[in-house]
């Protein structure tokens, strides 16, 4: 939403930190789809207010039908994420050494960025080779994520991409797997971290979930991802590229983080446990003509 | 826009082809980064694909690309795009052409080549008609389109069809601006809706429906076109240019090739410059030359291959 200050008398006596926290909106002019500005950077495309309101609306309800539509969560948290909350992140950054390098270097992690063999050849107590083990658990690879398109502001885009890039390393460092459990606790675990609103909203995949599922969620994932996104310094301000050497416990302790219960150990055993309870119930059946 | 690389929808499609081998991911995004399309040089033909310039030679491709991602969601944005309207408008279309009409009867059939036709919307309509009003049975079409994928998607709804397998329908892949396999003065029907907008060379492709159809035989085209009233011009601009590539993305996961769609409607000639250019092919156009549907949203403009003079 653009806050459009006509005045620079008024603007000049706003506070300066409203001021950094709506920087771009103050120069951005409203227009119609029928004379968009130039973008901003490549693959930009600028949104009109009611567009981003629809493309929010549409993402959130077409992606609750189909979780598989992962373009449509991405667009979500590009559509949701002004006026305030990736600017908020972007200041988290600019407040911190580490992330301050980041916004200077512009790293991106990508397939063609890592090198997965390396990573699987360090010691097992790294971050690196935390990774690489989650990628092979998992049965996923280091995918090229989708370009930002809808954020207006070219810091804040890339503010935008380094999240989403960030993602598989924060399920490494948690260990949370990638079924619709593991990755609502670790968006429950993002939003409390980050404030972005896609992470909250993701959190609505819990009415998709079986009712074990959402109580795994009440009782353990929720108050973990809660307790540890809040208590946790910003996950953003790591420099994962410097990390992969370091021993993986001792960057959660730095950053207070504690890792979660297994859950696909959990899941195996309930599975296991429902097997012996439907063939204990087979047999009992069994017992009667 | 101009920025946007198009080959993406190309390259995506072929991904899909392997993304079978990797497990569903909830939530997460991935796409193959695309390459950036090449500029134009200054000495290559240039021609325009939505607002973009590019070379001659690359349009065809990057069409391609744009309908092969489009293909098999192509009659559900149809729907959402137009509220349904298209429906009616191709009704409309078949109507007015009435196919199949004879002094005969049983009639005579007609020979229709349908161009563009892939998904095989018109060419039903068109043998529907014949058959159960015009009492044609004889009546033959030849779907034609450039792009395999959308007539794979005719060829699977014509299993629907109790024409599926018989001798009354085939599908053709072929460049309606080359139509090598047709002989000339051969069709009685050449229909092409919603197509010719996508054609590099709009001439090219009239000319050869005029070499291909026999003389008295009809040229019909529906098209999107230039809307008459300034206020819902205004609306229908907007919808066009806001909710069109909105709703692609979050139907078809492809902003972009709805992005061209709504570019190439709005570069097509008008009703006057599109009738005057089918007169120049050499067509005859009876009265005004063209019908307006919903307010000149889209119209049908027909053209008959004159009989020689002996």
């Amino acid at each position: 939403m653009a806050v459009f200050l006509r005045q620079h008398s008024v603007r000049a006596a706003l506070p300066r930190e409203l001021l950094t926290t709506c920087t771009l909106s103050l120069n951005s002019r409203r227009f119609s789809v029928l004379n968009r500005p130039a973008p901003n950077y490549p693959g930009h495309v600028p949104l009109t207010r009611i567009e981003k309101a629809g493309l929010a609306i549409g993402s959130a309800v077409m992606s609750l039908l189909n979780p598989y539509r992962g373009d449509l969560i991405a667009s979500l948290g590009e559509a949701t994420a002004t006026p305030y909350f990736i600017y908020r992140l972007r200041d988290a950054m600019l407040s911190d050494p580490t992330g301050r390098r980041i916004l200077r270097d512009r790293p991106r992690l990508s397939s063609k960025t890592l090198s997965i063999d390396y990573l699987r050849s360090l010691p097992d107590n790294t971050v690196g080779w935390a990774y690489a083990d989650w990628l092979d658990r998992e049965g996923v690879s280091a995918d090229t994520r989708s370009e930002v398109q809808y954020i207006d502001d070219e810091e804040c885009a890339y503010v935008m991409q380094r999240y989403r890039e960030c993602h598989d390393f924060f399920h490494a460092l948690t260990g949370l797997p990638i079924v619709v459990e593991g990755e609502v606790a670790l968006k429950a675990f993002e939003f409390a971290n980050t404030l972005l609103p896609m992470t909250g909203l993701s959190v609505f995949a819990l009415t998709r979930m079986k009712p074990a599922e959402r109580k795994r969620f009440f009782t353990i994932y929720g108050p973990w991802a809660v307790k540890n996104g809040l208590g946790s310094k910003e996950v953003i301000n790591v420099y994962w590229e410097e990390q992969f050497e370091r021993d993986a416990g001792e960057l959660r302790t730095e950053l207070g983080i504690e890792k979660p219960v297994d859950l696909r150990d959990i899941r195996k055993k309930e599975r296991a446990r429902r097997k012996v309870e439907r063939d204990a119930k087979k047999n009992a059946h069994n017992g009667y003509p | 826009m101009p920025s946007r690389s198009a080959l993406r929808p190309l390259l995506r499609f072929v991904k899909l082809q392997l993304a079978s081998s990797q497990p569903q991911r909830y939530f997460s995004s991935t796409v193959l980064k695309a390459e950036s399309p090449s500029q134009p040089t200054n000495h290559e033909r240039t021609t325009h694909f939505g607002f973009e310039t590019v070379a001659e030679a690359e349009k065809e491709a990057r069409v391609a690309g744009v309908f092969s991602n489009v293909a098999s969601s192509y009659d559900t944005m149809n729907d959402f795009m137009s509220l349904g309207i298209h429906r009616l408008w191709k009704d409309h279309f078949v109507r007015s052409i009435n196919p199949g009409i004879s002094s005969t009867s049983p009639s005579t059939g007609w020979k229709m080549l349908d161009i563009a036709g892939g998904t095989g919307d018109i060419a039903f309509r068109l043998l529907d008609h014949c058959t159960n009003i015009n009492n044609s049975p004889q009546s033959t079409i030849t779907i034609s389109d450039i792009n395999p994928s959308m007539l794979a998607e005719g060829q699977k709804r014509s299993l629907q069809t109790s024409y599926a397998n018989s001798p009354r329908l085939d599908f053709l892949v072929a460049n309606a601006e080359h139509l090598d396999t047709v002989p000339s003065n051969s069709v009685d029907l050449y229909t092409v809706a919603f197509g010719i907008r996508n054609f590099t060379n709009k001439e090219q492709a009239l000319r050869e429906a005029y070499r291909v159809l026999k003389p008295g035989g009809l040229f019909a085209c529906l098209e999107f076109s230039g809307v008459t009233n300034p206020l819902l011009d205004a609306m229908y601009k907007r919808w066009s240019f806001g909710v069109i590539p909105l709703i692609g993305q979050l139907v078809a996961a492809d902003r972009a090739s709805y992005q061209y769609l709504v570019e190439s409607i709005e570069k097509f000639p008008k009703q006057q410059q599109f009738r005057d250019m089918i007169r120049d092919a050499g067509f005859m156009v009876p009265g005004k030359g063209w019908e307006d549907l919903t307010g000149g949203i889209a119209a049908i403009h027909k053209g008959i291959k004159p009989v020689e003079k002996s």
